[in-house]
């Protein structure tokens, strides 16, 4: 098991270099520079100027040279400097990572358990008016372009009930601590959230209700109802548990782009988190930070992968022995 | 009819004694978009820097309306009749926001060291400067090597910010930690940033201006999404949209909201003109008549209207009308189409395809790129739009690779300082897209605008500029749209927030909310 790991380890250090010098490349190829985008955004310049900043950002360089500089950092930890931002790239990624992770984590965790408890449902009233709806629904949720859930849920529950605040992470200027602190955040985050997961929520119930239905026709299922079982225990026990394998997959896939973070839903809403950060790096071209941002994303996707395949060791002993 | 005349004068009356008598507390909830890179304003010139940070530094001078000098830290100045000795006296009771006092060798640090190396729009106009001296704490002479017309306007924050001697004399100024916690003279000072959300200034209560300011705190908030900025004004989150802050077709629904107001002043120094960069090289743009039958061939007036809520002028030629030495003795070009095909005819277009790049800058620009194509399209030019990124944009123009591109500029109140660059030859460089971008070369231009700015009095300049302008206007080198009106939205008990020709940045020291 030991051996296991520390391989895969190896494997995704590799991976993960691969990965750097590509985005390297690709960010490189895109039209437009750093330097050019800070000195408009000064509104003058003059060549001086832009030959200062270049230098600055080590742009002057050779390309080979700069990726050399860069990854001999992230050897030694150091995911270089923003200077568009004036702080080091480690300084701001931490710095949005904890409203990153609440936002994705709750999306996650709506979205799991809503869709697999409409999945049940409707595998366990197919036909009926029930299963329709939630179907319905489902697709719905599934076809919705995002950015337009995001700003009807805010137009409805803020402008129109004014029950939900809109955007942001909390009340600005409240001042709020302990308790009343958590729930006012709790209150900016469920527009976010729940719009956030609509999309796996759909994926889940779909996911689930095909699932549960395909296992329920297999033969050791027609055993249990022989057995005489009540048919909850074999919901539950025999025809659930099965289910859940290509779920888990499924979630284990949405886990890995949890700190990648939601460029959209953050945007939209105000959430300070990483998506954004990385939205604004890319429009201004702010090498490091965008490297960065890739950097722990792509580690992320990388460590979820390994923990899906552990975890399936474990669940399913059918692949520890292959 | 009498009685309705006494109420409106009685209720006018009422609200000039309110107006008279501020009153002092509460907070202010502004938006702030983009989020600043930075707030340390001697190193970072951008629009939101400017607008943030024009509350924490100030500058010796301010303007109003008419781009009058008022006095700033600077209470009174002098110029000798050579027009080469600018003296000015300082407030001798300033402090910076650390406790230090200000004097005049922060001034003369500012100026002859800081801003020389980290300013390059600054850079430019202290050519002219020959020595900058302080014979005492609180007196500042600038010598000029030549007589410099525009002189006088460039003491305003945001073109020379002060910034405190003693937190970075002898330092890396890029990389001195104090950039993150920024220390000026400004009737507010920094408090908090929450990187994505808000920033938060407080009152400075050392501020050297008796009672000023009036407001307790300022709470900048980070809203990426256009949409949700009006959400923010219309939900009571945010009582102030400066100008830009929302989608032009969403101000008139903003603006009908109750007790909310709106100005379009606090511009006049920017002059903010938008035009399309003409190819002046290669390709039909290469011809003077294609160039006037575009200038011809738009309904620029349409375009206000329809996409600009009818606020901001059609622009008459290079000068904004808000800038010094504007003239309208020039040709005007009004929407004529049969005009403009003539032009076209004469010429010999062959309907050869000219590619347009709309400034990627939200909603409004791509629409009136779109009012733009079709409005060529009606004379029979064969437009192609081109969208990109502003990357991209920026790349495209700094390599000159397009044939029309929408952009705008600011003035800064002068010919000298923000009209000239445009069109002398001499600025002509690749690399950068604000200089002559479009490649326009005409001798006679070079020299009107040399001569202009070293002439000694304002007659001379205005005749000059006048020159100029006319000649301009005639060759067409890029296609002027409008003098742009950037709307600022607020609560009408929100009072004195915009009174000078910088408008809200440096607004909140005499910005305060009735009860």
């Amino acid at each position: 098991m030991l051996r296991f790991i520390l391989m895969r380890l190896g494997k995704a250090a590799i991976i993960l270099i691969a990965i750097l010098t590509l985005n390297f490349f690709l960010i490189h190829a895109a039209p437009g520079d750093p330097a050019a985008v800070m000195a408009g955004e000064a509104g003058a310049a003059d060549a001086k100027f832009i030959a200062q900043l270049r230098e600055q950002f080590g742009l002057d360089k050779p390309l080979l040279t700069q990726l050399g500089i860069y990854l001999k950092g992230v050897l030694q930890f150091d995911l270089g400097f923003s200077y568009r931002q004036q702080m080091p790239v480690a300084d701001l990624i931490l710095d949005r990572l904890p409203a990153t992770l609440l936002l994705t984590m709750t999306a996650f965790v709506i979205s799991l358990v809503l869709g697999t408890l409409a999945g049940v449902l409707a595998s366990a009233r197919v036909g009926k008016w029930s299963d329709t709806a939630i179907s319905t629904l489902a697709l719905l949720f599934y076809a919705t372009p995002l950015y337009w859930a995001a700003l009807m849920a805010v137009l409805l529950f803020s402008v129109y009930f004014n029950w939900l605040p809109g955007f942001g992470y909390e009340t600005v200027g409240a001042n709020y601590t302990g308790l009343r602190r958590a729930l006012d955040i709790g209150q900016h985050l469920i527009l976010p959230a729940t719009t956030l997961g609509l999309f796996f929520m759909a994926v889940y119930m779909r996911m689930t209700r095909a699932s549960m239905l395909e296992v329920s026709q297999l033969d050791f299922v027609k055993t249990a109802r022989a057995k005489g079982l009540k048919p909850g225990i074999i919901q539950r026990r025999h025809i659930f548990r099965n289910a859940m394998l290509p779920v888990v997959t499924l979630a284990g896939l949405q886990a890995g782009q949890l700190v990648g973070g939601a460029v959209l839903t953050e945007t939209v809403f105000a959430w300070p988190g990483i998506g954004r950060l990385m939205f604004e790096a890319l429009a201004q071209r702010d090498y490091n930070l965008l490297l960065g941002v890739f950097f722990v994303s792509a580690a992320m996707v990388l460590l979820f992968n390994l923990i899906t395949d552990i975890l399936y060791r474990f669940v399913d002993p059918r692949i520890r022995v292959a | 009819m009498l009685k309705r005349l006494t109420t409106l004068a009685a209720a006018m009356l009422v609200s000039t004694a309110l107006h008279a008598e501020p009153v002092s507390g509460g907070r202010a909830n502004v938006v702030i978009q983009p989020e600043p890179p930075s707030l340390m304003m001697g190193l970072v010139q951008n629009g939101p820097t400017q607008m943030v940070a024009g509350q924490i530094y100030e500058g010796l001078l301010r303007y109003d309306e008419k781009l009058q000098p008022m006095p700033q830290l600077a209470k009174s100045w002098e110029v000798s009749e050579d027009g080469l000795t600018y003296t000015f006296k300082l407030h001798d009771n300033v402090k910076w926001h650390d406790g230090e006092p200000f004097t005049s060798a922060d001034v003369v640090f500012s100026a002859d060291v800081f801003l020389r190396e980290t300013h390059a729009r600054l850079r430019t106009s202290l050519e002219h400067v020959e020595s900058i001296t302080a014979p005492d704490d609180t007196t500042v002479v600038f010598k000029l090597k030549q007589p410099f017309g525009p002189f006088l306007g460039i003491f305003e924050a945001g073109t020379m910010p002060m910034v405190p001697k003693h937190i970075y004399e002898g330092t890396d100024y890029k990389n001195n930690p104090a950039n993150n916690t920024p220390i000026g003279t400004g009737p507010f000072k920094f408090e908090e940033w929450v990187k994505g959300s808000h920033i938060l200034l407080t009152k400075f209560e050392d501020y050297y201006e008796e009672g000023k300011p009036y407001l307790d705190e300022i709470y900048w908030h980070v809203i990426p999404d256009a949409a949700s900025r009006a959400v923010a004004y219309e939900t009571g989150v945010v009582d102030i949209l400066p100008g830009g802050s929302v989608e032009n077709f969403d101000v008139q629904r903003i603006a009908d909201m109750e007790n909310t107001c709106i100005t379009d002043k606090g511009w006049e120094y920017f002059g903010p003109l938008s035009w399309m960069w003409l190819n002046n090289r290669e390709g039909p743009t290469a011809d003077k008549r294609f160039r006037q039958a575009v200038m011809y061939a738009m309904d620029r007036d349409f375009a206000r209207d329809a996409l600009w809520n009818g606020l901001g002028k059609v622009a008459k030629g290079p000068v904004s009308s808000s800038t010094r030495f504007f003239t309208d003795d020039v040709t005007a070009y009004d929407h004529d189409p049969e005009k403009a095909k003539a032009l076209l005819e004469e010429m010999g277009y062959d309907g050869e395809t000219v590619r347009l790049l709309p400034l990627p800058y939200g909603e409004t620009w791509q629409r009136w790129a779109e009012a733009v194509k079709q409005n060529l399209g009606e004379v029979g030019i064969n437009v192609e739009i081109v969208s990109t990124d502003v990357a991209g944009w920026n790349q495209k123009l700094a390599e000159w690779d397009y044939d029309m591109a929408f952009t705008y500029l600011y003035q800064y109140g002068d010919p000298a300082l923000g009209v000239a660059r445009t069109y002398i030859s001499t600025n002509i460089a690749k690399g950068s897209q604000w200089n002559n971008v479009e490649g326009y070369e005409n001798k006679e231009v070079d020299d009107l605008f040399a001569k202009a700015a070293v002439a000694v009095t304002a007659e001379e300049r205005q005749e000059l500029y006048t020159e100029v302008q006319q000649k301009l206007v005639d060759d067409v080198p890029v296609a002027w749209l409008l003098e742009l009106g950037f709307p600022t939205i607020y609560r009408c008990n929100v009072k004195d927030l915009v009174t000078t020709a910088i408008g809200v940045n440096d607004g909140f020291k005499d910005a305060y909310i009735e009860k």
